[in-house]
């Protein structure tokens, strides 16, 4: 607000740069803006394209016969897209329910000063952020011992907690919650529980939307766990099962319900090319449409994340 | 002095509402013992000669320990050297780039005379930063696939004869620091002007009254006042350097064989090793790179410790 302000006195005025000069950087950061967006709308217009166009031109800017069959596909055809669609929902809702109480429960208990346990927590906490187990351990422990592979808690339990989320929440309940509110609290005889759901929480609405947002993206956008862990197509999240769309378009096919259709004609009439770009639209869309809004809270997380916990 | 003493006996005494704490924490703590701690004793699987039948547990602790025996195969390869050289090369490139571009804009975009035009590129540029690696993957290869792709379809319009993208290892070193750029570009200059615009602008009113030029105020005035920031960025970069971006490396060049010398990372390495069943180099590949990681972080730390104290993590 103060930049917006001062930039705009006259002293600023007379400080800007010359006119040629914002105007090369103009175009610089235009030329720069498009090559961000440019390429999704690019894959926007594939999907929009008939399959007979790209079979006679191939992949086009802008769609040279229009044709939403792809999407016309995905809703009468394709089971396994609206599966998939109900994975990555209910596991980017549920972990981020989850990853945010695991987070800040612990995050609450590290920020009070006389807890008797903070010592040893906070290296529970940081130990991990220095040393990791590596991949080939963390994966044998995980599928094996505490049997995960095939099952949805695979792609939900190993990504909720993240020692650097911890730390963000534990700074800004120790920086923003005045002691002494939870101190009355306290003496009024109400238990940590009680002060940490019904007083705490509330007035930390601003720590709770940024770990919710790094969660809800991480989880909607996450595709390795799928890879390591999930075997059953039933299970595959929408960034799996593009992820078996790129390698190979008849995946679609391979489980789609059939309704008397034969296989090979399923695959022969099928809108391959435009229904794999339509699966990354469907990824795309709520997040291009979502993030714009919640920018902010963005910077603002990477902010409080900069104060030292 | 005797309010001194009460005060301690009080602070050495389990409470009740330490009990709750302990309660509240306890869901988070077995979260860290089998997902973080458990996979940390894990790593001696690497001394071992470690087989998969059932058990993981027994497993562990009945296969025999063979020392370094695991290592030895690992360095005896001729992979593991194209592999550091890639993850050390790329992420060399990736910290000189990732600092000099998204700082220079952060400068340029500060500048711009309108400030809703800055608001809307930045917006934009920071679009890709939000979208998974096999998007990104799905992206590229719009324009790159052979017959279908932009890219081929605008050599033959120049009639140049079509390239098989995936298949030319030349290309793609190029392609790989491209996207990490183009997905991470808008992320790193919000850093940068967070940083800038939090600046007091009283020196730069200063400045203006001495007469200095807009080059000279960046030069002498915004740039040195950066440099922590920019310090803090490289060291907590250089960190990371025996690791890489799994997606990056792996998804977007789609695994193909004939990349292999270009795009493979040590991560990619110790995925391809844990899934063609090699566990003792997997295990001995991935306890090096944890090692090698954990060491560079706390070197980096002790850096930042010796720069400026205040900003050390540990």
């Amino acid at each position: 607000m103060s930049t917006q302000t001062s930039y705009d006195s006259g002293l600023d005025k007379f400080n800007r740069v010359g006119k040629g000069t914002n105007i090369l950087f103009h175009l610089i950061f235009i030329v720069l803006a498009l090559l961000c967006v440019v390429p999704i709308i690019v894959v926007l217009s594939i999907s929009l394209s008939s399959e007979a166009s790209i079979r006679e031109t191939g992949y086009q800017l802008l769609p040279s016969a229009f044709s939403a069959e792809a999407y016309n596909y995905i809703v009468k055809q394709g089971s396994m897209i609206v599966r998939a669609l109900g994975v990555s929902v209910f596991v980017t809702v549920v972990g981020t329910l989850i990853g945010v109480l695991l987070t800040t429960t612990m995050g609450y208990a590290l920020s009070r000063p006389q807890f008797k346990l903070k010592g040893l927590l906070t290296w529970v906490v940081f130990i991990p952020m220095v040393f990791n187990g590596g991949l080939v351990s963390s994966y044998y422990i995980n599928s094996t011992m505490l049997g995960l592979s095939n099952t949805i808690w695979a792609l939900i339990l190993p990504l909720a907690v993240s020692s650097f989320n911890v730390i963000i929440c534990k700074t800004f309940f120790k920086t923003t919650i005045p002691d002494g509110l939870i101190e009355s609290a306290e003496i009024d005889g109400a238990g940590q529980f009680r002060i940490f759901f019904t007083i705490v929480l509330p007035i930390s609405l601003p720590v709770l939307a940024t770990i919710g947002l790094f969660l809800c993206f991480s989880y909607w956008n996450d595709w390795f766990q799928s890879m390591l862990y999930i075997d059953d197509q039933a299970l595959y999240s929408l960034q799996a099962l593009l992820n078996s769309l790129m390698s190979n378009v008849d995946a679609l096919a391979k489980n789609a319900s059939t309704m008397g259709i034969s296989y090979a004609e399923l695959v022969a009439t099928m809108p391959k090319e435009s229904a794999r770009m339509a699966v990354a639209i469907i990824i795309v869309l709520p997040v291009a449409l979502a993030y714009p809004f919640f920018q902010k809270y963005f910077i603002s997380g990477l902010t409080v994340g900069a104060v030292k916990g | 002095m005797g309010a001194k003493v009460t005060r301690k006996r009080v602070r050495t005494r389990w409470r009740k509402h330490d009990t709750e704490l302990t309660l509240l924490a306890l869901p988070t703590t077995i979260w860290y013992i089998l997902f973080s701690f458990l996979p940390m004793f894990g790593v001696i699987i690497a001394f071992k000669d470690f087989k998969i039948h059932g058990n993981f547990l027994s497993n562990v602790i009945n296969s025999d320990w063979i020392g370094f025996k695991n290592f030895e195969f690992l360095f005896s390869s001729n992979d593991v050297w194209i592999v550091i050289r890639n993850t050390i090369g790329y992420n060399m490139i990736f910290i000189i780039l990732g600092i000099v571009v998204p700082v220079s804009l952060a400068l340029m975009v500060g500048q711009l005379h309108s400030r809703k035009a800055a608001k809307v590129y930045q917006t934009m540029m920071f679009l890709p930063y939000f979208l998974s690696w096999v998007v990104v993957s799905a992206v590229l290869w719009a324009f790159l696939s052979y017959d279908k792709g932009i890219a081929n379809q605008v050599l033959t319009h120049f009639s140049q004869d079509p390239k098989n993208w995936y298949m030319e290892p030349s290309y793609w070193p190029y392609f790989l620091v491209f996207m990490n750029m183009w997905k991470g570009l808008g992320y790193g200059m919000v850093v940068y002007l967070a940083t800038i615009t939090s600046m007091d602008s009283t020196y730069y009113e200063a400045a203006v009254i001495d007469g200095a030029s807009k080059w000279q105020q960046t030069w002498y005035i915004t740039l040195p006042l950066m440099k922590f920031v920019i310090v803090l960025m490289f060291i907590l970069s250089v960190g990371g350097i025996f690791s890489t971006d799994f997606g990056l490396f792996f998804q977007v060049p789609r695994d193909s064989n004939s990349l292999y010398n270009v795009t493979t990372t040590v991560d990619v390495l110790v995925y391809k090793q844990l899934k063609t069943a090699t566990v003792g180099m997997a295990s001995a590949s991935a306890f090096m790179q944890s090692v090698l990681g954990c060491g560079m972080i706390l070197l980096a730390n002790w850096i930042v410790r010796k720069v400026d104290p205040e900003s050390a993590l540990i």
